[in-house]
């Protein structure tokens, strides 16, 4: 950790990406994540990358999915419904076992929706979004620090397991400005190309192929049981969690992203006011960090779990699944791009206890 | 003995699946000899499209990439950009190309990447089973233009080379067939060209290839061969397009 500088997350986000190896970028504009791209124009031929603006979210991730073939670190950045036209080529981006960058500052819907931050698109980062049987590594930032040092190590991350990691953040991380710890310049020159990259060399039996289609059943199935054997490793080794004042608490709140900030602070005034609040902030979305939820519904102090979102319930359905009915879990959501405040989980909170 | 013929370095001995009769495979052979005749031989990478040439990664004797429908220019920019000392092509029905992937073939050839594609011109979705494609002559039936193509209700060809040689990006445009010999030698020079054209970084070329589907057009092969003579060079006149 060197400098200590003020800068937008969006363009930290992008500066990080470039410290950790990223070469290659493709996007399409689309508020609140532009200047992801914009400083990457500028930034990525500096250091010898290549920044393409796409024609469209669907040729960017294309081109995503060609970059990393051939063993670039490769970023692409949008916001929704340019996240929703993506899914066919993150589907076969799984599909061929390719790592990648994704970052998704998420913004409100449905539809064209609106411009404000939003979580909406929690479903579709953990469950799936495009067709078939895969996973991606969800990653969950709530600060700009935290989303900078995520945006770093994610090409490493990737690489391990040959999963997409995507960053789920929402406009407030990508527009706030703060001051930021930036790690140093990864010397890309180290950086081994995987071994499977394509470089043009095959002939014969040492040809390389970058494929998703198993026409034999019995060979996809193969391959989908390969592929849910990595998403278990992935669960076992990469879940991460905050727990925040979590062992005497008698109400955990849970929130992710800059949510989770919110919710922190809100356990804090909960706390001066005499109720003993908790939080459990899932770093990874997926995996999801499951145990701190059966752990805590274990507890005999927990009397319940309240739920925080910037939506209409969705990570709420992975919170009960970990809680598996023990207590009771309830929902505040705020969407349309509203952000609720401290003071307003304060108050839900509060005015159930009566 | 003198060897008098041989095949191409750049294929595979697996068995294409195509039909009898089916040009994929004449036109497989023309990029594999034209790749020989560039001695390109260890620094290619191919992009196989959705269609009939799904497979063209068991074929062609090279590092490949299956993209998605549509999407091979731009996963052959990205390999180009990333790789610019590789020989990068697409290989791409009509369908792919023509239709789904229409935005990403016209903005592949706006900026002038420096990748060739090949492009299958069959007139009809072949792998499908035989639905109209962007390409379908007017009159054309298929499985969902049962009557025949009429304008009124399912619209016009597109004419891919001369909408892209209004373009300043694209450095070669030229459509070829392979309905006899002489034909399927022009073909081949022009796709080796396309291929030169590459190395010298010239930029974007394109060959549109009029082609058969004896299966899906409900012909015989010579008869298909003699549909593309007589009716698709009339929708598709051959020629060079573009050239700088
Ligand atoms: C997104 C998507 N839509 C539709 C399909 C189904 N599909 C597969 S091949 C094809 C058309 C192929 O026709 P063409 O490109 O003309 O190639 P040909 O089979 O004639 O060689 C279609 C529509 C698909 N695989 N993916
Ligand atoms: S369906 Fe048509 S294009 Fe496809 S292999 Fe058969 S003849 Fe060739």
């Amino acid at each position: 950790m060197s400098e200590k500088v003020l800068m937008k997350g969006n363009e930290a986000i992008a500066e990080a990406a470039v410290r950790g190896g990223c070469r290659f970028f493709a996007g399409y504009p689309i508020t609140p994540q532009n200047e992801v791209p914009e400083y990457l124009s500028k930034r990525l031929p500096e250091v010898g990358g290549t920044f393409i603006q796409a024609e469209s979210e669907v040729s960017a991730i294309n081109m995503i999915y060609g970059a990393a073939s051939v063993g670039a670190r490769a970023l692409t950045s949008s916001s929704s419904p340019g996240i929703s036209l993506k899914q066919e080529g993150i589907s076969y981006i799984a599909g061929a076992e390719l790592p990648c960058v994704i970052i998704n500052m998420v913004r409100s819907g449905p539809g064209l929706g609106g411009i404000q931050p939003a979580q909406g698109d929690y479903f579709q980062a953990v469950k799936g979004g495009g067709h078939g049987d895969y996973k991606l590594i969800v990653l969950a930032p709530s600060t700009v620090q935290e989303a900078v040092d995520m945006v770093y190590g994610s090409f490493d991350l990737s690489e391990k397991y040959r999963v997409p990691v995507l960053i789920l953040g929402d406009g407030m991380i990508g527009q706030i400005m703060e001051a930021v710890s930036l790690p140093e310049m990864r010397d890309v020159s180290k950086i081994k190309k995987p071994d499977w990259a394509l470089d043009g060399k095959g002939s014969g039996s040492n040809r390389k192929i970058i494929n998703s289609l198993y026409i034999e059943p019995d060979v996809l199935e193969k391959m989908n049981i390969k592929l849910a054997g990595i998403y278990r490793q992935i669960e076992e080794n990469e879940v991460k969690v905050e727990e925040y004042l979590t062992d005497d608490a008698t109400v955990v709140i849970t929130a992710y992203g800059t949510v989770g900030r919110i919710a922190k602070s809100a356990v804090n005034i909960l706390r001066s006011k005499g109720i003993k609040a908790g939080l459990i902030r899932p770093v990874t979305l997926f995996p999801f960090p499951y145990f701190a939820y059966e752990k805590a519904a274990s507890s005999n102090n927990v009397k319940k779990f309240v739920t925080v979102e910037l939506s209409m319930g969705q990570m709420i359905e992975d919170v009960k699944l970990g809680v598996n009915g023990k207590k009771p879990v309830e929902f505040f959501g705020r969407s349309g791009g509203n952000v609720m405040s401290a003071e307003d989980i304060v108050d839900f909170i509060i005015s159930k206890e009566v | 003995m003198a060897k008098v013929f041989q095949k191409s370095s750049f294929l595979t001995d697996a068995v294409l699946h195509y039909c009898p009769g089916c040009g994929h495979g004449i036109v497989h052979r023309l990029v594999a000899e034209a790749l020989d005749d560039i001695k390109a031989q260890g620094h290619v990478i191919g992009i196989a499209p959705v269609g009939c040439a799904v497979f063209a990664y068991n074929y062609f004797n090279c590092d490949m990439i299956e993209a998605a429908h549509g999407r091979a220019p731009s996963v052959a920019t990205a390999v180009k950009r990333v790789n610019p000392d590789n020989i990068v092509f697409a290989y791409q029905g009509d369908g792919d190309l023509a239709s789904i992937g229409l935005c990403e073939t016209v903005h592949a050839a706006a900026r002038g990447e420096n990748v060739t594609i090949v492009f299958i011109n069959n007139a009809i979705y072949g792998m499908t089973g035989g639905q109209m494609a962007p390409t379908t002559l007017i009159g054309q039936k298929t499985t969902t233009s049962p009557l025949g193509r009429n304008p009124a209700v399912n619209g016009n060809p597109i004419r891919i080379c001369e909408l892209l040689s209004t373009l300043d990006g694209p450095s070669y445009i030229e459509r070829v067939a392979v309905y006899d010999t002489p034909h399927i030698l022009s073909a081949k020079k022009a796709i080796r060209k396309a291929f030169e054209n590459q190395v010298n970084k010239k930029g974007f070329s394109l060959i549109e290839v009029l082609c058969n589907c004896p299966t899906n057009w409900g012909m015989t092969p010579q008869q298909s061969m003699d549909y593309i003579k007589n009716d698709m060079t009339k929708i598709f006149p051959l020629g060079v397009f573009k050239e700088v």
